[in-house]
């Protein structure tokens, strides 16, 4: 059982208990504790279920590469899922449960699995659930996703904030441990700015933990000292819980800050993401231990010797009373020492070696542990807990030599390099086979922008592993840093640390060496996936023999851990599977983040209210005071109609058409685009841009224009006005605004850079406001101040002057029909200008009108409509616009293109005017049929409604669309068929239905 | 072939699963085979195997420069639908999703296909309208859509926030025989079925080199030595515009990063594929229970297999917005993919200036779901010289200026 | 996540203020041009694995379009330059001789 001693634990406060529920029982622990220390000082070895067999799983690892503790953590708009226990700070209150099982972990129905392992194999889904076709969807599935899946989905939308750091910096150190602060130090004395981050929320990393001396003081002392000089430093910021998540091109680095995972429901960001550039990375990310792959290597009470340690010096928390370890390796000495020192029962060291360990096994046997070398673990029985382990050669098939009762084992396989951030942007990888790991290759390094290196590994990371080598080589790479980011180097003094030589690792991919299929099936590679050495070795058999293959057969380093425990075991065992090399199998991709971050902290403050900018006119505020229904128009929201109290928002569009049809109605049209386009040569500049000829236009004048894109579609419209010689004011869609403007500057920068023309796009400086129907002339003229006689300002022309106090610029161009004025105020006075336009318009009875009815105004009309009757793949010449497109010019946008065997196709569909024989409303974007099936089954079709409204004035449905020699077919009726089965008949009519003439318009 | 079966599992079982034969032979190449398929993705595979299948020619190789399956076939986010609006595109992704239905019998390998439902999400007034035109589209070309109401959709999507304050959702365009499979299960099953049939798939071997004689195809070069060959079909995504110079000829087409991410598992929550193109994302909950989240793309041109996270950023900002359950989710892995975009974002099927050299590219985003029926359509194209499912996506309609657009409807097309 | 250096106002842009757009260099084609030209200028974009010459806008800065010289491999900026001009200068090919020998882009070496 593991147990708190009464003495010890560097990082505990045993002042301060802390009370916390597991499953609803309530445990306590110590200020200091991570919860993995505190269940583990309270007994609570069994913590979870595996993802594949439900099988019991404890704690094995003590750090971010823990593949068994998750648990969801909290409730309501806090609860997370799969909280690693090892990474969360103990705080009061805690609360946690365990995950994947039903219906309690002590005794759960999905264990069922494992009794069927042999049956459950590495891909065995492929190979069934076959038949019957319908079972996939209906039984298999469900089953299968029923019983994966690990933690509860969360109900509840978020309670906790985030946000997003930015910082330009010269080095970052990832890691807070002995290298990293050295690295640290070595960079920040040349000057450099240094950030240095620290995943956990203590400074030193493994060193004090391990021990040993640097320039003579413990190591511990050492680091505390390093802490406070670098802290004083002002070119360095030091970040506790916080990870380098990852590093991506040209220096950027993510790192995710845990501000208040240890207090929840504290005022701040809960998580903060650090976006970084830097111009140089150390990688001081430290080594995780290996598992060794014996039968029953997954039973609670089995953990990494590292971790042992961890919890036992960190936090006096024994894993057991009496503890076997197993190694192949000097390094799981250590922990048998610190155990043996802490009185703690050690009944055997079993090092897989023939001849053992060096100064470490010396000491371990001076201290009266008993060392048995070039043995193994056959096999751990247990369960759900450590109950004994089975001993045998390590080289042999596992024949068993003895039995020994124990209750908890310590492994170590030797170490992995954390090689992470230094892959994620394309740094390779040597294998180093004397100390058999795949560290850094410092000549294939990610390179940035420059085509230079920018990540320095340093010390354990780098695959130096003995403390005085560390401490040398993380000052070379905090050097090195900085002199890559443009620092001047002096001399630095060595720093001394007492070697502690130690005999060589023997690489042990298997225990025993041999095991028989039996045991194999029970040795486990990835503990939280269920993938055994057996299944690594069915993948190769069956050809799967890619590394990424037999990854995605097996689903090996594909949980929550992303393999830190699994992969270098898994791909020796591939290795020798298939008889190759190990460096010749290769790794898998190495992709961010390092441990799995918050989508919250990815998401940053941008949500909810302030999820993406929200542009408003200058009326947006009295919109929305009278009744605005919005629709979102890009980032702008435009009022879709104003309904008043009890109405209905389409009843208020009929009425909003029926008042500007008979009175006068008020449009916000500030949204339209408005871009000025100045200089000697902008007539021949809008003459490319346009098809129309727009330099032919007076000052004075208005001219509808198109805009098409070198493809020939057309991609905008709207009213161009002269100002002078020199200036013309060209008005886009709402939509096309910006990206007009930029289309512009496109040509004028990149391909007609000879023009003398400048585009500014003024669309937010003015107010636009559109006065529309047969009283808005008196209207204008009871405000007052410039003639809006139809004799002085007639259509199609436009006037700065004043009305009602206002200075005003009017254009008298018409969307809707009507007699109409589009009038604008600087944006400033917006607001009361069309407050004044309310208030003088009311014995006009003046109505503000929102963008349906405009449509339904334009489509009476049969004006087109970008958006609608256009989609990117629509000529002018399809919508009748011929005489919009110039004869005389030379060359405009599109016009090449418009003349490809395609667009002057004659049987293109064309615009027309579509009425239903009974005067109902066609569907929006229904198609007509026409006989017969094309070659591929489908129905042949001969055009399609582009728009389609009530009209209010004509009283019955009316709308436009696209038809096969449409305008050569007038009169002819053509079907609709509804998604609903009924089929609609309409009939080919001019796309003008009012006021053919224009008469209205005019006046 | 030994069959597959819940049988078998159990036979090999009692022997502790020594039995298990390769799933595909893994052999030499020989000096000649009436077809040479370059890419062993899924694309390239089906193409091998319906060439098989439907016109008995087996004397194929399948030349993969890595390992099969690699590529965007292993990269994707699994999404199966067949809701396109212009008819060429709805014709072949809806071949494609209807093989799919009987695939994994068909090639007695689980691909695990799980017609659970796609949803377009409508959240604009715009959209709206556009996928009206696609329900109307749909029911002439023969693929079962439907246009639901926001209440339907939260019946559908208990997770979705209906009422987010910037996109509420107003409908979407729902397929119910959409979904997802396996998608490595895909490349892995049809590989199997091409050994068994006698093809042979050579992985890591590279070509360095088209060979031609008088405008004719004669082989490849390979890091393996040369191959000879009748007809040579080149499906390497990505890499396409690489192989096509080889070859002497140019395509339209440029390749960018798009990535995706997963979340860790958890316990069901949506058991169908939601598409949200106004905000950009897309997810679906994957057997394990991860969340499998997709984006846009980056804009610039890009080998790396690693895009912008900014984008990665985007996608999840939004997908809060319409899920804010996920907020408190975490990315367990994002990864990225290279895609071929092509002048108008459809596929090329077809043939090239070179004859007997074919081609199969373009699929941008989108390519996962039209496996089976991309296979299909470029084997009758190989065999035969025309394919009604490959008419549309010729070369020469960038040159008449005859596009398949399918942004018409929807922002993005994945 | 790519920097580049805005050749007009002198900042190192982040990808994030940037717009990119597309294939550098073009010659257009417009009215009078064959199909074969037209199609090319149009959709045959160079996609190459390694040198490339691109465009793109400093969108949210000074909004000036420019040029980049850029691997599509390794992501190396080899230089920016102002859009001005029909090929890229001189300086940039001379450094891109240096680190890349042998490459070649459309009619440059």
């Amino acid at each position: 059982m593991s147990v708190r001693l009464s003495t010890g634990g560097r990082l505990i406060d045993r002042a301060t208990e802390i009370s916390f529920s597991f499953n609803g029982a309530r445990l306590k622990g110590y200020a200091g504790d991570t919860l993995a220390s505190a269940l583990l000082g309270s007994d609570q070895m069994l913590v979870g279920r595996s993802f594949k067999y439900h099988r019991p799983r404890g704690i094995v690892a003590s750090g971010a590469e823990e593949p068994n503790a998750l648990v969801n953590m909290g409730e309501g708009a806090r609860f997370e899922p799969n909280q690693r226990a090892t990474t969360t700070e103990l705080f009061a209150g805690l609360s946690a449960t365990s995950q994947n099982h039903w219906p309690s972990l002590e005794f759960d129905v999905g264990a069922l699995n494992a009794k069927l392992s042999r049956f459950l194999p590495a891909g065995f889904y492929y190979k069934m659930f076959i038949h019957p076709r319908s079972f996939w969807k209906h039984v298999y599935e469900p089953f299968i996703r029923q019983s994966a899946g690990l933690g509860r989905a969360p109900d509840s939308e978020d309670a906790d904030s985030y946000e997003h750091f930015h910082l330009h910096t010269d080095v970052v150190v990832v890691g807070g441990g002995i290298a990293g602060l050295l690295a640290a130090r070595a960079a920040a004395v040349t000057g450099a700015k240094v950030l240095l981050m620290e995943q956990t929320a203590h400074w030193g990393g493994r060193a004090p933990v391990d021990g040993g001396l640097v320039d003579g003081q413990p190591v511990g002392d050492y680091i505390d000292a390093l802490v406070r000089e670098l802290s004083e430093m002002p070119n360095v910021t030091l970040r506790l819980r916080c990870m380098a998540s990852g590093v991506y091109d040209h220096g950027y680095l993510l790192g995710y800050e845990r501000v208040r995972d240890h207090q929840p429901g504290a005022p701040g960001p809960r998580h903060r993401l650090w976006r970084v550039r830097a111009k140089q990375i150390v990688t001081a990310t430290g080594a995780i231990e290996r598992p060794l792959s014996f039968a029953g290597n997954d039973v609670p009470g089995v953990m990494l010797a590292s971790a042992v340690r961890d919890y036992l010096v960190n936090y006096a928390v024994s894993a057991g009373k009496r503890v076997i370890v197993a190694t192949n390796n000097d390094d799981g000495y250590r922990t048998a020492i610190a155990l043996k020192q802490a009185g703690q029962e050690v009944l055997r060291i079993l090092d897989a070696r023939e001849t053992g360990g060096g100064a470490l096994m010396a000491e371990a046997r001076r201290l009266g542990i008993r060392i048995d070398c070039g043995r193994a673990i056959g096999k751990v029985s247990g369960g759900k807990r450590v109950k004994k382990v089975q001993i045998c050669a390590y080289a042999g098939a596992g024949g068993a030599l003895e039995e020994v009762a124990c209750d908890a084992v310590a492994m170590s396989g030797g170490w992995s390099p954390v090689v992470h951030l230094w892959s994620h942007c394309g740094g390779k990888l040597t294998w180093d086979a004397e100390q058999a790991y795949f560290r850094p290759d410092a000549t294939r390094a990610p390179t940035g922008a420059d085509g230079q290196p920018y990540v320095v590994p340093a010390g354990s990371a780098n695959g130096v592993m003995m403390l005085d080598a560390i401490c040398g080589d993380a000052v070379e790479a905090g050097r090195a840093a900085a002199k890559a980011a443009g620092y001047k180097l002096k001399k630095a003094a060595a720093i001394e640390a007492e070697p502690a030589p130690e005999t060589p690792i023997e690489p042990v991919w298997m225990m025993p060496r041999d095991a028989r299929v039996q045991l194999r099936m029970k040795a486990w590679l990835d503990y939280q996936n269920d993938v055994k050495v057996s299944d690594v070795q069915l993948a190769a058999r069956e050809g799967y023999e890619s590394v990424e293959h037999t990854k995605r057969y097996t689903t090996l380093g594909m949980a929550t851990d992303q393999g830190k425990l699994s992969n270098i075991n898994g791909l020796a065992t591939l290795a020798d599977a298939l008889g190759a090399e190990i460096p010749a199998v290769g790794t898998t991709t190495f992709r961010p983040p390092y441990t799995p971050i918050s989508m919250g902290a990815i998401g940053g403050e941008a949500r909810g209210a302030v999820f993406q900018p929200l542009r408003r006119t200058a009326m947006h505020g009295w919109h929305e005071k009278n009744g605005a229904d919005w629709e979102p128009v890009g980032h702008w929201r435009r009022p879709y109609a104003f309904a008043r109290s009890g109405e209905s928002v389409h009843d208020a569009v009929m009425r909003e058409v029926k008042n500007t049809r008979e009175n006068v109605g008020l449009l916000d049209a500030s949204t339209l685009g408005k871009i000025l386009v100045k200089g000697p040569d902008a007539g021949k500049f809008l003459d490319l841009l346009y098809t129309n000829m727009m330099s032919s236009l007076k000052p004075g004048k208005c001219r509808y224009g198109l805009m098409c894109n070198e493809n020939g579609f057309l991609v905008d419209d709207g009213v161009v006005a002269r100002i002078d010689d020199e200036t013309f004011l060209c008005h886009t869609t709402t939509g096309g605004a910006d990206r007009i403007h930029a289309h512009m500057e496109e040509w004028l920068q990149t391909e007609w850079w000879d023009m003398q023309v400048y585009a500014a796009n003024l669309t937010e400086q003015y107010a636009q406001v559109a006065v529309v129907g047969p009283k808005a002339r008196m209207l204008l003229e009871k405000l007052g101040g410039m003639d809006v006689s139809a004799e002085t300002f007639p259509f199609m022309t436009w006037q700065d002057g004043t009305l009602g106090g206002f200075d005003v610029r009017a254009y008298r161009i018409s969307f809707s029909g009507e007699l109409s004025y589009e009038i604008a105020v600087p944006t400033a006075q917006g607001l009361a200008f069309w407050e004044a336009l309310v208030a003088a318009g009311k014995e006009f009875g003046i109505m503000p009108y929102g963008t349906e009815a405009l449509h339904i105004m334009r489509a009476e009309k049969g004006f087109i409509m970008i958006g609608d009757e256009t989609d990117g793949t629509i000529i002018p010449q399809d919508l009748g616009l011929n005489w919009a497109i110039s004869k005389k010019k030379e060359d405009f946008l599109g016009k090449r293109a418009q003349e490809r065997a395609h667009m002057t196709d004659p049987n293109r569909w064309k615009l027309v005017g579509l009425e239903t024989l009974d005067g109902a409303v066609l569907p929006d974007g229904a198609y007509a049929v026409a006989e017969g099936v094309n070659p591929n089954g489908q129905r042949n079709t001969q055009g399609r409604v582009t728009s389609t409204y009530y009209s209010p004035t004509l009283c019955k449905g009316i709308a436009m669309g696209l038809v096969l020699k449409g305008p050569e077919r007038m009169g002819e009726v053509i079907e609709f068929p509804g998604t609903d089965g009924t089929v609609f008949k309409a009939r080919i009519v001019d796309p003008v239905f009012y006021d053919k003439d224009g008469e209205k318009q005019n006046v | 072939m030994k069959r597959y079966s819940a049988f078998a599992i159990a036979r090999e079982a009692l022997r502790f699963h020594t039995g298990w034969e390769r799933a595909w032979r893994s052999p030499e190449p020989r000096r000649r085979y009436d077809v040479v398929i370059v890419g062993a993705g899924g694309h390239g595979l089906a193409t091998a195997y319906y060439l098989g299948k439907n016109f008995g020619i087996t004397n194929v190789a399948v030349i993969e420069k890595g390992w099969l399956g690699g590529g965007n076939t292993g990269r994707n986010t699994t999404i199966i639908r067949s809701n396109y609006l212009q008819d060429p595109s709805a014709a072949i992704y809806e071949k494609a999703r209807s093989l799919y239905e009987t695939l994994s019998q068909d090639l007695n390998y689980n691909v695990m296909f799980s017609p659970r439902g796609v949803i377009m999400l409508a959240q604009t007034h715009h959209e709206v309208r556009g996928y009206q035109r696609t329900a109307h589209a749909n029911a002439l070309q023969g693929v079962t859509t439907e246009w639901i109401s926001p209440e339907r959709v939260k019946e559908l999507v208990p997770i979705i926030r209906l009422d987010g304050p910037r996109y509420p959702v107003m409908g979407g365009l729902w397929q119910a025989r959409g979904g997802t499979a396996r998608h490595d299960a895909v490349a892995w099953g049809y590989a199997r079925a091409c050994s068994a049939m006698g093809m042979d798939i050579i992985q890591k071997c590279e070509v360095t080199g088209v060979r031609t004689e008088g405008g004719k195809v004669r082989g490849v070069d390979t890091t393996k030595g040369p191959i000879d060959c009748g007809k040579l079909g080149i499906v390497v995504a990505g890499h396409s515009s690489h192989l096509a110079e080889m070859g002497g000829f140019r395509l339209p087409i440029e390749s960018v990063a798009l990535q995706a991410l997963v979340s860790e598992p958890i316990k069901p929550c949506m058991d169908v594929v939601v598409m949200a193109n106004t905000v950009h994302g897309y997810m679906s909950q994957s057997d394990k229970g991860e969340m499998v989240i997709g984006g846009g793309t980056d804009g610039f041109n890009n080998y790396t297999q690693r895009g912008s996270f900014h984008h990665i950023e985007e996608t999840v900002r939004a997908l809060i917005e319409t899920f804010p359950m996920i907020s408190r989710l975490k990315m367990l892995r994002q990864w990225g993919g290279i895609v071929d975009m092509t002048g108008d974002r459809s596929p090329i099927l077809s043939k090239t200036p070179v004859e007997g050299v074919f081609v199969n590219c373009g699929w941008g985003t989108g390519g996962f779901k039209a496996i089976p029926g991309s296979g299909w359509a470029m084997a009758e194209l190989m065999a035969k010289g025309h394919s009604p499912l490959t008419a549309d996506f010729g070369l020469d309609r960038f040159r008449e200026g005859r596009f398949i657009d399918e942004s018409v409807a929807a922002g993005v097309a994945h | 996540m790519l920097t580049l250096e805005c050749p007009y106002c002198g900042v190192m842009a982040d990808e994030t203020e940037l717009t990119a757009g597309g294939e550098a260099h073009l010659k257009r084609f417009g009215p009078g041009s064959s199909d074969e030209d037209f199609e090319a200028y149009l959709f045959e974009r160079e996609n190459p694995k390694g040198v490339h010459f691109e465009r793109w806008r400093h969108s949210h800065g000074c909004g000036k379009w420019f040029h980049a010289a850029r691997n599509t491999m390794t992501l190396e900026v080899y230089g920016t330059y102002p859009a001005q001009t029909s090929e890229p200068p001189v300086e940039i090919r001379n450094k891109i001789s240096g680190i890349a020998p042998g490459w070649s882009w459309r009619l440059f070496k």
